[in-house]
């Protein structure tokens, strides 16, 4: 039963979330803020994976795609098929709710134990939609550019040590590439990140607002929000999956 | 003034506040005393909304803020100042933001006139040249004046403190127990302390209520309490020689 209790404590916080700003002003400005914090932050980690995984994705293909019954273009296009559906999208937000994640539940949770977001109700000012909703469109307005950067990081990555380990020539792969391509990969792909974004930012900042407790709670809620986050997006993916595909 | 009539409040099954009734005189320092768990915060969150009670009335000038409806009772929250026990600044802003915020999300003043206002506040608590300090550069008594100037920048009726001399030294202590005492008497404030600090009662004590384990167990003023015969607010008040050795040099 506690599940549906938590669920409805979500929904009740969406609810509050989606409110009309008090000062549009403020909020744009703190918007600003999570931008630079939740989305160009995160730019590294996500610019290092995507090459070194992308890299690995297209050595791994090739080595096994190496019999002469499969045409050579098919390490290409399925490199690009496997890191615009699944990659860029999926496994790239599995290691951002950690990063993200992990970051908005222990910064909402502090504010909560250290009586912040009490300050901010008693001022008047809608604490929930104050805090959340910037992070929540932060996320959502990053999430098509961290999608489009990995994907073009992990594809150059593939291309890059694929050609210099001499698994693949560089014709075969950029033919590969480009065959058949359509738009309609892309985007599933970006419609994955934006679900996945909102999942990330909200369920993690569910569980830094409701902290109760001290320190020990917040450690607990930034790893519940990592986990949950990561569960909800699987779940979420394989959905989206058989639903787009 | 805010008048409080007959609070009931529990959390699971267990009465935190047991039929409190009390009246809170503007212009002079209330304050609410009791030992740790007795239920002194559980009553001002009720009072400022951050706590809702399971029966019974709070007005705010005549007005029951429990019946309100949501644009009213934030009417009544822009009028609230509280400083809070760790003084929950915050800690993305500096000194001046949070001084500053109430009035960026509720005011339609210039920045000029709210960096007048900020200037004032912050000289009012005695603290200059902070502007741009960390909230994490400050010492405890700083953190503390800072959350004060931020609850009375916007000009509030009714002021809540919530132990606000907690974890200071004995000096500083005075230092905030005389600049609320000051604040209420200049701008005629409804004030409204949490302490267990025996030095703020006898030093700003103008109008005391005694809660012993969710009930209210005795009210008077600071002249009063060393009268008293109430055997849980001898206990609580009593409890180590230096205050012994007060008494009975009052009585005597």
């Amino acid at each position: 039963m506690k599940i549906f209790s938590e669920i409805g404590s979500y929904l009740i916080l969406l609810k509050n979330v989606f409110q009309v700003p008090e000062n549009p002003k403020l909020y744009r400005k703190k918007l600003v803020f999570e931008l630079q914090a939740l989305g160009i932050n995160s730019l590294p980690i996500v610019a290092v994976i995507s090459i070194f995984v992308g890299a690995a994705i297209v050595i791994q293909l090739a080595a096994n795609l190496s019999n002469p019954i499969y045409p050579r273009w098919i390490t290409g296009f399925s490199s690009r098929e496997g890191i615009m559906l699944e990659f860029a999208p999926t496994m790239i937000n599995l290691v951002l709710a950690g990063k993200i994640g992990s970051h908005i539940a222990s910064e909402l949770g502090t504010m909560r134990i250290t009586e912040q977001i009490d300050a901010l109700d008693v001022m008047g000012v809608n604490s929930a939609s104050y805090l959340i909703l910037p992070k929540i469109v932060a996320c959502i307005i990053f999430s098509p550019i961290i999608i489009t950067v990995s994907t073009f990081l992990a594809l150059l990555g593939g291309w890059f040590f694929g050609t210099i380990t001499g698994v693949i020539s560089s014709y075969d792969y950029l033919d590969g590439l480009q065959l058949d391509y359509t738009n309609h990969s892309l985007f599933v792909g970006l419609i994955k990140g934006f679900v996945y974004s909102f999942i990330i930012s909200s369920v993690s900042a569910f569980r830094g607002y409701t902290v109760e407790g001290g320190a020990l709670e917040v450690g607990h809620a930034s790893t519940r929000a990592v986990v949950e986050s990561c569960i909800t997006l699987i779940i979420a993916n394989l959905i989206i999956t058989n639903l787009l595909l | 003034m805010i008048e409080i009539r007959n609070i009931y409040k529990s959390f699971s099954g267990r009465i935190v506040l047991n039929n409190i009734s009390a009246t809170f005189d503007a212009g002079r320092t209330n304050l609410t005393i009791g030992r740790s768990g007795s239920g002194k915060t559980v009553l001002m969150k009720s009072m400022v909304g951050l706590e809702t009670i399971d029966s019974g009335q709070i007005l705010f000038d005549g007005k029951d803020i429990t019946t309100m409806n949501k644009k009213e009772r934030h009417l009544i929250r822009e009028r609230i100042g509280m400083v809070f026990q760790g003084g929950a600044l915050f800690d993305s802003m500096n000194v001046a933001d949070n001084v500053c915020f109430p009035l960026r999300m509720f005011t339609n003043m210039t920045p000029e006139e709210m960096n007048k206002r900020v200037d004032f506040c912050l000289e009012r608590v005695g603290l200059s040249n902070v502007h741009t300090l960390n909230t994490s550069e400050l010492s405890g008594g700083m953190r503390k004046r800072v959350a004060i100037a931020r609850a009375i920048v916007g000009n509030p009726k009714y002021l809540f403190c919530d132990e606000p001399n907690s974890g200071l030294d004995p000096q500083t202590s005075i230092l905030i127990d005389n600049l609320i005492k000051e604040i209420t008497e200049e701008y005629n404030i409804t004030t409204i302390v949490n302490t267990h600090d025996m030095n703020s009662v006898m030093g700003i004590g103008e109008h005391i209520i005694f809660i012993h384990e969710g009930n209210l167990a005795w009210q008077g003023t600071r002249h009063t309490i060393t009268q008293t015969s109430n055997q849980e607010l001898n206990d609580f008040m009593f409890n180590n020689e230096l205050t012994k050795l007060l008494k009975a040099s009052v009585q005597k």
